[in-house]
């Protein structure tokens, strides 16, 4: 038995289909399934419970110097109430973790991987000593529910449960103390969709009332339960790394197509040398691409990428059918040379290659953005 | 869920029909969510009980399918190469996979009967 959000019976009595993902039993999917929930996102509204993500509070005068130092983003240019994103990397340029950093009144948020959050809380609390007495590191994991209201609907949707205006709140900034559905929140125009959306931290007591909340004030835009695996396909259209996939410990976030998130120009960072070292040499060897499938067949993670030649170059980090367009893409490291959209390559589906071709990513992107 | 009484089973949720015709329960398209690949074998290949003859996929799975008996193939449903989700709409009928000839009439009977199934469904398999 895995561990439980505060969510769990919510998800049973949905007709969740449970499964391990990290060590939580979480819904890979519900009733309607993984298309449908998929289809919900893009069109209207869809509900994830993402409380098994990690949150770890940063407090003490330097906590924002402190989380600059721990990650590749600049954090030390966001205004108050902003939201980043960025790689958390090891000395030798690897990835600990993608995660996103809030700066907020009296403290530095950090939101990491579920699967990731015990290693990436021993990690900053070791980090921490360097800034002795000015830092304090709190694991408020198991404390904080979070649930994901992601589409198009999101904000009708979210605003008949709050008086505070949601226009006030851009994309990538959060408020405090936040009144929705009577209980208190942090809501941020965040998520992991490639959509419009709010995630939104509660206390862990009080998030089955705003989840029956949501589902009941969305029920006219048909607003669905939406579970893991629609997260991963939604998350994958729009090319939003997934750790284990696109990174790890073996992978830099320039490779991974992070650079924007690098930034190479503040005096020091961990993993700073390491990374200043891959652009100074010219770039990175290897490179994150997208790849349509030309046949039959569906890319899956660990699959190998063959060049024209019938060469291995290259692995699939994640691959599935394509939801909207038909056929099959995928994401995979191959060498810079066969980087370029346009190049034809090959994926090996069961020990037979498979045409392929490199595809400028992301996969979709919302309109008017 | 109720497995159809005229059928018999295998642990791997593979039915097989008396005329040979075979393809996967009503729990195993349930378990798998949206069919949207299928990979069909050749006709005249001959199997072996046991043997894997193809790919189901959904989004998020890739399962192997497997021949409840021995035999040779007669028929695959060409229909799955552009409808898929035939699978989850009718898995008993017009979802069906591949049908077998010259099937051994002993290892047919040998499969699990209906409630064996039904009770081996519950089991959490």
């Amino acid at each position: 038995m895995g561990k439980k959000t505060p969510l769990y019976e919510e998800h049973l009595a949905l007709g969740g289909r449970m499964v391990d993902f990290g060590g939580w039993d979480m819904p890979v999917q519900y009733t309607a399934g993984i298309l449908a929930e998929h289809e919900a996102v893009r069109k209207r509204a869809g509900l994830f419970d993402v409380s098994h993500m990690g949150e770890i509070e940063c407090t003490g005068d330097r906590a924002l110097a402190f989380a600059d130092y721990l990650v590749t983003n600049n954090c030390q240019r966001l205004n108050m109430d902003q939201v980043l994103y960025t790689a958390m990397c090891y000395p030798d340029g690897g990835v600990v973790d993608d995660l996103l950093v809030y700066r907020l009144q009296d403290r530095v948020l950090l939101v990491v991987n579920a699967s990731n959050t015990e290693k990436d809380v021993a990690w900053v609390t070791e980090q921490k000593e360097t800034f002795g007495d000015g830092v304090q590191v709190r694991d408020v994991s198991a404390e904080t529910a979070q649930i994901a209201l992601q589409g198009p609907k999101a904000q009708e949707i979210l605003q008949r449960l709050t008086e505070k205006n949601l226009d006030e709140i851009a994309f990538f900034y959060a408020a405090e103390n936040v009144e929705v559905a009577g209980r208190t929140a942090l809501v941020s125009r965040t998520g992991y969709t490639g959509e419009d959306g709010f995630e939104i931290y509660l206390r862990s007591e009080d998030a089955v009332h705003v989840w029956r909340e949501i589902l009941r004030t969305g029920a006219p835009e048909e607003t669905l339960p939406c579970g893991l695996g629609a997260r991963d396909s939604l998350r994958f259209e729009a090319c939003l790394p997934l750790y284990g996939h696109e990174l790890d410990r073996e992978h830099n976030p320039l490779e991974a197509g992070l650079k924007f998130f690098v930034k190479l120009q503040k005096p020091d960072f961990i993993g700073h040398a390491a990374l200043a070292k891959v652009q100074e040499d010219g770039g990175p060897a290897r490179r994150l691409i997208g790849y349509r499938v030309l046949d039959r067949g569906i890319a899956r993670q660990g699959y190998p990428l063959l060049d024209a030649a019938g060469r291995t170059v290259g692995i699939t980090t994640s691959g599935m059918p394509s939801l909207t367009l038909g056929g099959s893409i995928g994401l995979g490291y191959v060498p810079a040379a066969l980087a370029q959209p346009g190049t034809s390559i090959a994926v090996e589906v069961r020990g037979r290659a498979v045409p392929a071709e490199v595809v400028k990513i992301p996969f979709y992107r919302r309109s008017g953005k | 869920m109720t497995a159809p009484e005229d059928l018999r089973y295998t642990e791997d949720h593979e039915w097989l029909r008396a005329d040979g015709q075979i393809g996967i329960t009503a729990f195993a398209q349930d378990q798998l969510g949206d069919v949207v690949f299928v990979e069909l074998p050749e006709v005249g290949r001959e199997l072996k009980k046991g043997e894997a003859f193809g790919v189901v996929e959904s989004v998020k799975s890739v399962s192997d399918l497997f021949s409840p008996v021995s035999g040779k193939i007669a028929k695959v449903n060409q229909e799955l190469v552009d409808h898929p989700e035939l699978i989850n709409q009718d898995p008993y009928g017009a979802g069906w996979i591949i049908a077998l000839e010259g099937i051994d009439a002993a290892e047919a009977s040998s499969l699990m009967d209906a409630s064996a199934y039904e009770s081996h469904q519950e089991g959490g398999h």
